[in-house]
């Protein structure tokens, strides 16, 4: 892999007081490539995430996108330039409509500054906002007001919003928290099938091993607020310093705990 | 030279007074989050209480004229505390947990609730109730003449913000109260009583508005509307000091009070125009006001 | 442009309305007047409201237009009503843009305590100003309209005037709360953070509507001064400012047509709360809006509920 990463992360650093939450992190990702980040609670994944998305600044060290330096950008200037994020808690609008939070995302995908006589739905929106409903599988939710729409359809729906916006990379952020055991692999199936046939470049973070080894072809794992690994899934899934800090500690077995139980 | 001299006097006169005012209401927000719009109200209530009851002991009863600052406190005191507990009882305690802002219209309606009661209860003709003010009677200092009783004043500002200061900080209920303020869960885990906490602070807060009211009832005509006036210059002391800080209460007075007087002396037309000017420029600079610590919001 | 269903009620509502200039009492075309005026500053507060914000200074901008129309007459010699409103608008929109820069910034109560700043600071020089008649205020008139002086039947024509406006800015409004932009505004009331990460500027949109809400009001201020034939400092103080908070959420923000709908409540109720219960009508506002709050709470709740885990959780 020659060409420039789609995401460049050069020695970041951020600490909040004496904590560190991110200790000279260098990762290259290539578009195309799936890549899972695991890591402990606090082990610095979220805040990689928020780093890279603009919403918290890092101490020290660089970000490029595309080979163009996103340091010190807005959310929004990181969103319209093609990285989209969904959250580990569903951010939606939740007095509107399912197709209503769709149309909102689009038609501000469409244009930064919305327009104020333009209606927003058009029929080019609805029929486009259904399409991606349909392709999640959530369209029968359509009409229905976020607030009485299960978990895990929220959680699709949030992902949806991201991905409306066609964009080059998208971050997901634990895709599968909240949702009950037996519609985990579902909700995973139908996210990675949307995303391959978008041929998006994702990026996951993941509390879950068996998910990760599932669906990714490139694992990260923070200890931290350190990337100790970094690698293919097996490979990384074997390390002895992964195994004792991240794969036998914390959420990663409570996940499973669960699944068994 | 003069005009320097009766700048400060003027000043700290007038930041004493908005201390007073502003000081209910700043310990109100900071302990309940809530910014009582109508701490005029009990301002209001206590200037008319202390003007009815000073009235009748010159006019109705003659008794001996020393005793009325006794009964200004006393009138205060007890319309504040009997206002303040039945308002939190009623109203208030049903609305906890509720939006800052949803917090600020719901004392609004107190506030024109309040407004027409004491309309009710008092009457629109205005009182006067000129006797402790002028008893004091005046002083002469730098070539300036003082009356005594606004002198006096500046001691009880002083005396009431220390001793706010003292009990929030060196008593062990003062220090739950801190504690409750700093984090209501963690407060509320810890077995201390918030619901309790709330009510008392809700009384004091709207004593302190009543002895304001009282306090001044002898050096203006009482009359309806002095609620509504006084409530904008607290919000502007509060505001500019940050919203819940005693000692920003304090700078906030002592700021304005001091950029008014200025106004007064230099620039008479000026007078209003500063007041809120001071207030929108520290906003415009440090939303958080002089001593506030909340960040307004993250994005 | 294709009229929706609602669009063409309004409109037909704002022609029956000043088709009963013809047999309606002058005490209540009056009345009608001030309330349709009232509206639209409400309309102001209203579509502020929908973002999530509560502007406590509103009345700057009534005041703006009112004194605009009145000094425009006074001293620029202009009287035409459509030339006076359009200043009003212009003026107000001005300010806005200016104030709106630093407005913007604020949330919540740091919003509203600003806004009532703003006009308070409006108050204090227009109370101060000699030659503007101080708090006392001046007369506005010799309103004239495209070259024809309506003389004796100026109130009736400002009656008219104000059904035509109201009409025509309900018909813009709700356009815009069925636009990108409206749908955006309520958004940012319900996740500020989302429609960031959506690739928006929340305060760019919320700048946009605040000028917007500005000129609205102004019309409003205008109307007023016109209708009245005065205009005081008072305009700005921050109880009139309450009062169309007041208003604003005794009609909610459901539908356009319900600021008008409760400002003209509010003044029929007012007239006669005046005329038999003086001291108790205060009281009974305050009454009415704790009842809004406790027993509506679903209109207004989620105004203000906004997503606290949003800002916490990301």
């Amino acid at each position: 892999m020659s060409q420039t990463p789609i995401l460049e992360s050069r020695s970041l650093h951020r600490t909040f007081g004496a904590v560190v939450a991110a200790k000279d992190i260098n990762v290259a990702i290539h578009a195309g490539e799936v890549v899972g980040v695991i890591g402990s609670n606090g082990a610095g994944k979220t805040t990689f995430i928020n780093m890279v998305t603009g919403f918290l600044p890092p101490s020290a060290g660089e970000i490029m996108f595309n080979g163009r330096s996103i340091l010190g950008l807005a959310p929004r200037k990181i969103t319209r330039m093609g990285m989209a994020r969904s959250f580990q808690v569903a951010q939606l609008f939740p007095e509107l409509t399912v197709l209503d939070n769709m149309l909102v995302a689009l038609s501000i995908a469409e244009s930064p500054l919305p327009s104020f006589l333009r209606p927003l739905r058009t029929p080019e929106r609805v029929e486009k906002a259904e399409a991606t409903l349909k392709e999640f599988g959530v369209a029968a939710f359509r009409d229905h007001q976020v607030t009485a729409v299960p978990q895990g359809t929220r959680k699709l729906v949030d992902i949806a919003m991201a991905l409306i916006a066609n964009p080059k990379m998208l971050l997901l952020d634990e895709p599968t928290s909240g949702v009950a055991v037996e519609e985990k692999f579902p909700l995973m199936d139908s996210v990675m099938e949307v995303v391959r046939r978008h041929g998006v470049t994702v990026l996951f973070v993941e509390h879950d091993m068996e998910i990760v080894a599932r669906y990714v072809s490139r694992i990260l794992a923070f200890y931290a607020g350190e990337v100790i690994a970094d690698g293919p899934p097996d490979q990384v899934l074997d390390d002895a310093k992964v195994r004792e800090l991240v794969v036998g500690h914390g959420h990663g077995g409570h996940g499973r705990a669960r699944r068994s139980s | 030279m003069t005009t320097l001299l009766a700048i400060l006097v003027d000043g700290s006169i007038y930041a004493s007074w908005l201390f007073l005012v502003a000081a209910g209401l700043t310990v109100i927000y900071g302990v309940m989050r809530i910014l009582n719009m109508a701490h005029g109200s009990f301002y209001a209530i206590g200037a008319y209480s202390a003007a009815s009851l000073v009235g009748w002991w010159f006019t109705g009863v003659g008794g001996n004229p020393y005793v009325s600052y006794l009964l200004l406190v006393g009138a205060a005191l007890v319309s504040g505390l009997v206002v303040g507990l039945v308002v939190e009882f009623a109203l208030l305690r049903r609305m906890y947990g509720k939006d800052e802002i949803l917090m600020v219209i719901i004392t609004y309606a107190l506030l024109l609730i309040l407004e027409d009661a004491v309309k009710l209860v008092w009457g629109v003709d205005p009182y006067f109730t000129y006797q402790p003010y002028s008893l004091m009677g005046r002083s002469t200092f730098g070539g300036l003449t003082f009356a005594i009783y606004d002198l006096g004043l500046v001691g009880v500002s002083l005396a009431i913000g220390i001793s706010l200061w003292l009990i929030l900080n060196k008593t062990h209920k003062g220090k739950l109260l801190r504690a409750v303020i700093h984090d209501r869960e963690v407060a509320v885990a810890m077995g201390v009583n918030v619901k309790a906490m709330f009510a008392v602070t809700f009384a004091v807060g709207a004593t302190l508005g009543a002895l304001a009211g009282a306090l001044t009832a002898p050096a203006i005509s009482v009359s309806p509307g002095i609620g509504v006036e006084v409530i904008v210059l607290a919000f502007a002391v509060v505001v500019v000091g940050g919203m819940g800080s005693i000692g920003g209460a304090a700078a906030g007075a002592v700021l304005v009070g001091l950029t008014r007087a200025m106004a007064v002396h230099l620039a008479p037309e000026l007078e209003l125009f500063v007041i809120y000017s001071v207030m929108s420029l520290v906003l415009a600079v440090r939303p958080q006001g002089l001593f506030g610590r909340t960040l307004v919001r993250k994005i | 442009m294709r009229l929706d269903r609602t669009e063409l009620w309004l409109l037909a509502s704002g022609v029956v309305l000043a088709l009963g200039v013809f047999v309606l009492p002058n005490w209540l075309t009056f009345l009608l007047t001030i309330a349709f005026a009232k509206g639209l500053v409400v309309q102001g507060v209203v579509v502020q409201m929908r973002a999530g914000l509560v502007s406590f200074g509103q009345g700057l901008y009534y005041c703006i237009g009112g004194y605009t129309v009145g000094m425009g007459g006074q001293w620029l010699g202009v009287h035409d009503a459509f030339v006076l409103l359009a200043l009003s608008m212009v003026a107000a929109a001005v300010v806005a843009m200016v104030l709106g820069l630093l407005l913007t910034r604020y949330r919540e109560i740091f919003f509203a305590m600003l806004t009532l700043a703003f006009s308070m600071i409006l108050y204090g020089v227009l109370a101060k100003s000699q030659s503007l008649g101080s708090t006392d205020g001046f007369n506005v008139h010799g309103i004239t309209a495209l070259g024809w002086t309506p003389g004796s039947s100026g109130k009736m024509f400002v009656y008219v005037l104000t059904c035509g406006i109201a009409a025509v800015a309900a018909v813009f409004l709700h356009r815009l709360s069925k636009s990108s932009v409206g749908y955006v505004c309520e958004a940012i009331r319900e996740n500020e953070v989302r429609v960031e990460y959506l690739g928006a500027s929340p305060r760019w949109t919320l700048y946009s509507t605040y000028v917007l809400a500005a000129a609205v009001s102004a019309l409003g201020g205008g109307l007023t001064g016109m209708a009245t034939g005065h205009v005081d400092p008072e305009m700005a103080y921050w109880t009139t400012s309450g009062e169309f908070v007041f208003i604003a959420l005794l009609g909610g923000i459901g539908h356009v047509a319900a600021p008008f709908v409760a400002a003209s409540l509010f003044s029929t109720v007012r007239t006669y709360a005046i005329q038999f219960v003086p001291h108790s009508w205060q009281m009974i506002l305050g009454f009415v809006l704790l009842g809004i709050i406790i027993f509506l709470p679903k209109g207004l709740w989620s105004l203000f509920k906004r997503t606290r885990k949003a800002e916490a959780r990301v």
